[in-house]
């Protein structure tokens, strides 16, 4: 590739600066926002006068705190949990796909691809009731039950495409050297499919921690509300005070995890996605 | 070590092709069979069969004397070198040898363990590898680590799928006689898939001649050299390939596009009341009339012809003669010719020449045969008509004495060595 010209470069830097600043606007509007104090969110600026960090330590040990840190436990141990059993699921699932030629493979993928595209705002309103008569309503597997519905089809489809992609020889091969048929699959495949299966499991945890209107239809207390839900229920120090502050703070100690992980993992994400695209 | 015997193996797909029709093939201890045909021809379902890979849809298969249709690969003891290798790489080059040993757990110790995959490792030259990464290894290396992991085994046979074909020219070579020594040291059976005819003709004990399905003829190399079963088999083995041509049965002479050739009263019977056969002849027999000597002259048969263009190797000079050809058999010979993976643009006579011959391009040249190595062939069915049966069990039976010969010589070689 011939090297850009001087002109070419800052004509990119700017196109660059230009997208940066419209992508991380908000996002740092927001971070302002959890250090303002609440009486100055009226004013009009974009940084903080004074800096506080009174915003944070409402919501750990003040009066958000009954909010948000079962908010923040449910939020953590559900996702978890519907990730960890999602992954499972479909390395299973991906794994007979890529490998076995039995009826409904393809109708399988499809009804995965079907559900994912599916609106969650149309079954929300019959699945409350449902769970509302079989007492799953306002629980932890109240929730992992629909999360699946969420985690499981882009799990199913990354995998598949992962499994695909690793050649069947090394299994025929370990099975000629004498290892039954999961024995081949530990030693010779889980390793191998490693990257595949961690990437897949942030996805899938990404999709479940930012899922809304689940939780926010599915629960009532504390007791398996999760973040995104809990936020929309701060209240203000009085009735006249918005706890806008608060949600920022909540909002911003939600995305660090996950803006953590990203930055770590960017590369083998970007490669998980990119893999399930181009094989299919 | 043990025999191998495949009766009547047939191998139907679900959607009913037959990949396999019927082969029955019998393995001697010890022995080196290769399997040899063009492309789709069965060969490689015929070994995933044998190990285990593909399941038999009938027929027997037994190993050692015990029928093992229903084994599982692992319970049939053998050992199996893929044409990419198949190389574990996310494992060191000693853990990958050391992968069969350690999948039977509690049968070796770490100490036991080392010492066979350092023995194999020797064999192949491969210790200064031992802690590599596959990925980090040149194409003949990662083939000999394949090879490595077969050997640790000590199976009760090996089994090799296409394992050259990956391999540049030069490196083909130089494997090709490491497996040929490594057999002899081992003394185990081995089963070779291959659609590379020198490599059958140059490793093999016996080779068997598929296509299609079927097995054509199963024989020594020489036998399958020199006394072809069909116009398969014939144009198959040999490089370069035998001619073919059109040959009209007159009164006591065959009628070829260049030349007449006068019938033998044991060729006369042989031919029957066809009237027109299709006549093979090597390369080889053919020779440039002006070096033969008076003597052979007269034995022979010399003709004129016009050559087109001549290749020169220093060791031959293939002479390229073009004829005409009779329709008759032009679909025959078209035929032929796609399956064995011809491009077949013209008709033409392709003569190896002594290097010594003055025949340029355009030349009217003389050219001499010996009839008696013409072969013969009924256009229709393509059998050998000139085929001799008691020359061939000869020739199996002097290849069969010198494949024991050379095992015990290499037998005694290794004792020699270890004590």
């Amino acid at each position: 590739m011939r090297a850009m010209s001087t002109r070419l470069k800052i004509g990119w830097a700017v196109i660059t600066v230009f997208v940066l600043v419209y992508a991380l606007f908000p996002v740092t509007s927001i971070i302002a926002t959890s250090f303002k104090l609440p009486s100055q969110l009226n004013l009009g600026t974009f940084l903080p006068k004074t800096w506080t960090w009174s915003n944070y330590e409402e919501i750990f040990a003040g009066s958000g705190k009954e909010l948000f840190l079962p908010a923040l436990r449910n939020s953590i141990g559900i996702s978890l949990i519907a990730t960890a059993i999602a992954v499972v699921l479909a390395t299973l699932c991906a794994y007979a796909i890529a490998r076995l030629d039995f009826p409904g493979k393809r109708l399988i993928l499809t009804t995965a691809l079907g559900v994912s595209i599916f609106p969650v705002i149309s079954i929300v309103t019959p699945l409350f009731n449902l769970w509302r008569n079989i007492g799953l309503y306002d629980t932890w597997l109240g929730l992992i039950i629909p999360y699946l519905s969420l985690t499981l089809p882009i799990s199913i489809w990354t995998l598949t495409a992962f499994f695909r992609q690793i050649p069947w020889e090394l299994e025929q091969a370990a099975q000629v050297d004498g290892a039954t048929s999961w024995q081949a699959f530990r030693k010779a495949i889980v390793p191998l499919a490693a990257p595949g299966v961690f990437t897949t499991a942030l996805i899938a945890f990404f999709i479940a921690w930012n899922d809304f209107v689940y939780g926010i239809s599915l629960t009532s207390t504390s007791a398996a509300r999760p973040v995104p839900a809990a936020l929309a229920f701060f209240t203000g120090a009085s009735q006249f005070e918005e706890p806008t502050g608060m949600i920022s703070a909540a909002a911003v100690v939600v995305t660090i995890p996950v803006v953590i992980l990203v930055l770590l993992f960017q590369r083998q994400i970007v490669s998980g996605l990119t893999q399930g695209a181009v094989k299919g | 070590m043990a025999a191998i015997t495949l009766k009547d193996i047939v191998k139907e797909y679900g959607d009913g092709y037959l990949a396999v029709k019927g082969v029955s093939l019998d393995i001697a201890d010890g022995e080196f069979v290769i399997l040899v045909g063009p492309s789709g021809c069965g060969k490689s379902t015929l070994l995933r069969m044998i190990v285990g890979l593909e399941d038999i849809t009938s027929g027997d298969l037994s190993i050692g004397g015990k029928r093992v249709n229903d084994q599982a690969p692992r319970d049939r003891h053998l050992a199996m070198v893929f044409q990419n290798y198949a190389l574990y790489p996310h494992l060191t080059v000693f853990e990958n040898i050391a992968f069969p040993l350690r999948l039977q757990k509690g049968a070796f110790t770490e100490d036991q363990i080392r010492e066979k995959v350092e023995f194999a490792a020797k064999t192949l030259e491969l210790q200064d590898h031992l802690q590599r990464k596959p990925a980090n290894l040149s194409g003949g290396q990662r083939q000999r680590v394949a090879m490595g992991r077969a050997i640790v085994r000590e199976a009760q046979a090996f089994l090799f799928d296409e394992p050259l074909s990956n391999l540049d020219a030069k490196l083909r070579g130089q494997m090709r006689t490491e497996i040929a020594r490594m057999q002899r040291r081992l003394g185990t059976t081995t089963v070779y898939v291959t659609h590379d005819q020198t490599e059958a003709m140059t490793l093999g004990d016996r080779v068997a001649v598929l296509r299609k399905g079927e097995l054509q003829q199963v024989a020594s190399p020489r036998g399958l050299y020199e006394q072809p079963v069909n116009l398969f088999v014939a144009g198959f083995i040999g490089s370069p390939p035998m001619n073919f041509l059109p040959g009209e049965v007159t009164e006591g002479v065959l009628r070829l596009p260049l030349v007449d050739v006068p019938l033998t009263d044991d060729l006369k019977q042989r031919l029957g009341d066809r009237k027109l056969v299709i006549v093979g002849l090597r390369p080889e027999h053919f020779e440039d009339a002006s070096l033969t000597d008076d003597r052979r002259s007269k034995e022979g048969v010399t003709f004129g012809a016009t050559v087109d263009v001549t290749e020169w190797l220093g060791s031959d000079l293939y002479a390229y003669v073009p004829f005409d050809t009779n329709p008759d058999v032009a679909g025959k010979l078209e035929e032929l010719d796609r399956d064995l993976d011809g491009e077949g643009m013209r008709t033409q006579l392709v003569v190896a020449l002594d290097s010594e011959s003055r025949v340029r391009d355009g030349d009217d040249a003389t050219l001499w045969f010996d009839p008696a190595k013409m072969m013969v062939f009924d256009p229709e069915s393509g059998d050998n008509l000139t085929y001799d049966a008691d020359a061939v069990k000869e020739i199996d039976q002097q290849n069969e004495q010198d494949r024991k010969a050379s095992l015990e010589r290499a037998q005694a070689r290794e004792k020699a060595k270890a004590s």
